[in-house]
């Protein structure tokens, strides 16, 4: 059983090889047969999917053309919205959550042709690497099913490694895109903060999070971020930026291009195995003509403690909205402030309730100036290494985690080092710039490891042809 | 110690946010270990360095993207309101507020 590719979607439909109808179909006895040990969706929507997959087909017969994502079988991360779906953000809290309307990403694949598959498994509201996070059980990642797929956006990820999906929408606040698909061998990107409207993702950390895709290559990764990317009226950061086509430009020579190595990136924490991987793939770029520049980011190690400041405080705000009013559970008293401590006690996780602690914490009076204004400096000082280096370098290439995937249960009892596996990629979260994980090799004979590539704020062609022309020249099997 | 007992159960307060005993003393435990790690910031002098708030700069948002004033309808209030654990349409209802 292969994976299908976007391009092979197309074609096959096209030459009326399968319909839309028999590729979704196909994909959910795909997912009848695995998702029961995976856990990588929460919930499917075959109404909405055949619905969509019949239309394509009315379009196929009659001869008309194609959109540009005709009938490709997507899975969603359950923290974006969808209409008439329940969306829980893989937490108690919002069990029977039903939004009245869809995300925007959500909206553009569809009208763009794709078929919504279901929603996938995540870690509570986004807060985790491991996926375990999740009040709907962890995902086990498909390369090797004692081992955690990463997170947050583990479903997603597991989804298109085990072919479930064709491709997928996560979401990355502190590298839960590109991590878990490190973890599961998949390329996955971020773009640029702004770069795709958040309008209808249920909040986690509003300064950082950002949604992107997940695919079986770098060419359907371009063609899900140009249909998802772009203004919209309904979110005030997304940007006005003009949106290239990423699918058109993938092919562009990436020969004389000079990428950054940052020394800070390859120090102790890291498997020895995971950095001869990398070290690999860095020839691989060498081959391919570009000029490898030795770098220096003197603030990375500084990046996981401002993380923890900036997203934990930014959570406790926006999760302050589940009140028992609204939306979601309710744990009824004859009071309303005991009713809101008690829905709040009973209907978040540890992970959550652990994060709005520290997050009120370095909010509060007292505290404000000692963490979270310093965590916004020292914010400041990430962000001024990575432009200093752009100045000097196209792109900057490091591993996207330190360890493959570890198994399950490993790290749950020390959040502090399970917060340690995302240390190479919350610098480019807070600092806003694009970047991707493509799979680079395989250590301990499964375990992927992932390559993760950094661009300069809305350089997103440049690092789609970096990974394109990385994949092309056998970077995945180094 | 960074965090005491008396501070998690102040943090909690202010966060409407029912722990229990056991939670309580785990969070503060765990909490205070990431407070000490954090703590590494203070190696940075950072008095002359602006604080960043914000990815991007006011050309890319509040100026490029401020639309016109203008009331539009809202057609999914209904819908919303069937999400509402109590509701009494066109209302929420909640415990009582104040005491008589």
């Amino acid at each position: 059983m292969t994976n299908w590719t976007i391009d092979g979607v197309k074609e096959a439909i096209a030459a009326k090889k399968i319909s839309a109808r028999e590729l979704a179909a196909e994909h959910y006895s795909r997912i009848a047969a695995r998702n029961p040990e995976l856990n990588a969706f929460l919930v499917l929507s075959e109404e909405r999917a055949y619905a969509q997959a019949d239309r394509i087909d009315a379009l196929v017969a009659i001869g008309k053309p194609l959109p540009p994502l005709a009938g490709v079988p997507i899975a969603i991360k359950d923290v974006l919205s969808t209409r008439g779906t329940t969306t829980t953000c893989g937490s108690k809290i919002l069990e029977h959550y039903v939004p009245p309307y869809d995300a925007t990403a959500v909206e553009r694949l569809e009208a763009a042709g794709a078929v919504l598959l279901g929603k996938t498994n995540c870690d509570e509201f986004a807060m985790g690497s491991s996926n375990e996070n999740s009040a709907y059980g962890p995902v086990l990642n498909p390369e090797a099913t004692d081992r955690i797929p990463g997170g947050s956006s583990g479903g997603s990820a597991a989804a298109v490694a085990a072919g479930l999906a064709v491709a997928a929408l996560g979401t990355d606040t502190g590298g839960s895109i590109r991590q878990p698909g490190a973890m599961c061998g998949v390329p996955a990107m971020m773009g640029s903060y702004g770069r795709v409207s958040r309008y209808g993702l249920i909040a986690f950390a509003s300064s950082l999070d950002r949604i992107g895709p997940f695919a079986n290559n770098a060419r359907d990764v371009a063609a899900v971020l140009r249909t998802i990317a772009g203004r919209d009226a309904n979110d005030s950061t997304s940007t006005t930026a003009p949106v290239p086509d990423y699918v058109s430009e993938i092919g562009k020579s990436v020969a004389g291009l000079r990428i950054g190595i940052p020394k800070e990136y390859f120090g102790e924490g890291m498997d020895p195995e995971v950095r001869k991987k990398i070290e690999a793939g860095i020839e691989v770029l060498k081959k391919l003509g570009c000029k490898m520049i030795d770098i220096q980011m003197p603030h990375t190690d500084y990046a996981i403690a401002v993380y923890y400041i900036i997203a934990t405080a930014e959570a406790s705000s926006n999760l302050a909205r589940y009140d028992g009013v609204r939306y979601g559970l309710r744990v009824n008293d004859d009071s309303l402030l005991a009713m809101y401590r008690k829905t709040r006690g009973a209907g978040f996780g540890a992970e959550v309730k652990r994060r709005i602690v520290l997050g009120t914490f370095v909010l509060s009076a007292g505290y404000y100036d000692a963490y979270y204004l310093k965590g916004q400096k020292v914010r400041a000082l990430i962000a001024r290494d990575f432009r200093d280096a752009f100045s000097k370098v196209d792109a900057i290439v490091t591993p996207t985690s330190p360890v493959p995937a570890f198994k399950l249960g490993e790290r749950t009892n020390d959040p502090l080092q399970m917060y340690l596996a995302d240390i190479y990629t919350v610098t480019g979260s807070l600092a806003g710039i694009p970047g991707i994980s493509v799979p680079c090799g395989r250590i301990y004979g499964k375990l992927p490891v992932g390559l993760q590539i950094f661009g300069p704020a809305f350089g997103e062609s440049r690092v789609l042809q970096l990974a394109h022309a990385f994949e092309q020249a056998g970077g995945a099997t180094v | 110690m960074k965090i005491s007992r008396e501070e998690v159960v102040r943090v909690a307060e202010l966060a409407y946010l029912d722990l229990s005993e056991t939670e309580l003393e785990t969070y503060r435990k765990q909490v205070d270990e990431i407070l000490e790690y954090i703590g590494k910031l203070n190696e940075l002098d950072t008095t002359s360095v602006e604080p960043m708030a914000q990815v991007l700069t006011d050309d890319q948002t509040a100026d490029a993207t401020l639309r016109e004033d203008v009331e539009v309808p809202c057609h999914g209030a209904a819908e919303l309101l069937k999400q509402a654990p109590d509701p009494e349409p066109p209302y929420f209802r909640v415990p009582k507020v104040i005491e008589r």
